[in-house]
């Protein structure tokens, strides 16, 4: 089960979710992204990005204006 | 109704549809079609912001260039072979979309650099940087012949990738989408 860094800080709407697909094909099923975005719009992005590709978002935290998520790979 | 014989019926009618859609041409409905018919700055970032979008969300994405878009995907102007009219139509169009202008307050040119400014400066992608992006996430971008005809717009001004259909083209594309814009 191996992690991806991605680091989307200074993007904007919709590079952010742009570069997670990106970075989701080159990973396995099971493996997980970690990313950091400041997009204001990240959250509402990546929860609808995940309901149409039924991957798995498992942490989804904001420290100041740095939101910071793990999504698991799941098909 | 009864829950079970609801979901029957449903399965039964999504089974129906999707053989219909078949028989129709329509194989797969996991799509966005957009018209760009729009060649102003400010909607085709709009335009290219939600064929990215769609595109990372895993749909299959076709936009058509028609009239004043042709501008999006143009990379060059060419005068050789062309008649009077064309040229004059060539030279008073935007030779490309790094000199789009904007739909409004676009004050003889400043509001373009101006608005080109306040996007670098919130990191929004540049239109130039997001055609590239929509090229490489495999965007299908499909150029509309009559209106190049019109315009005097020549295949050797478009940037290459580019296919080239009609409006039945995008009827066909668009019948099975789930995602259709006109911008």
């Amino acid at each position: 089960m191996a992690n991806i860094d991605l680091d989307c800080r200074g993007m904007n709407c919709p590079m952010p979710i742009v570069r997670v697909s990106q970075t989701l094909k080159t990973i396995a099923v099971g493996d997980t992204i970690t990313v950091n975005a400041d997009d204001p719009s990240f959250q509402a992005d990546l929860e609808a990005w995940v309901r149409m590709t039924g991957q798995t978002l498992r942490v989804f935290s904001t420290a100041d204006t740095i939101r910071t998520a793990v999504i698991e790979r799941t098909r | 109704m009864p829950p079970e014989l609801e979901a029957l019926v449903a399965r039964l009618v999504d089974a129906r549809v999707e053989e219909r859609l078949r028989a129709a041409g329509v194989t797969d409905t996991n799509r966005a079609s957009l018209i760009v018919f729009s060649g102003d700055m400010d909607r085709l970032v709009a335009a290219f912001t939600v064929a990215l979008a769609s595109a990372a969300s895993g749909l299959e994405v076709s936009m058509y260039f028609t009239f004043w878009g042709l501008t999006a995907i143009r990379r060059r102007r060419t005068f050789a072979g062309k008649t009077f009219g064309e040229k004059l139509a060539g030279l008073l169009l935007p030779s490309g979309p790094a000199t789009a202008g904007t739909s409004r307050l676009h004050m003889a040119g400043i509001g373009p650099r101006f608005f080109r400014r306040l996007m670098r400066r919130r990191n929004v992608a540049s239109l130039p940087e997001m055609i590239a992006m929509a090229q490489e996430l495999g965007v299908k971008m499909i150029a509309c012949e009559m209106s190049m005809q019109v315009m005097g717009i020549r295949r050797e001004e478009l940037i290459p990738g580019v296919e080239y259909g009609g409006a039945a083209t995008y009827v066909a594309d668009a019948a099975g989408a789930k995602v259709t814009l006109f911008i």
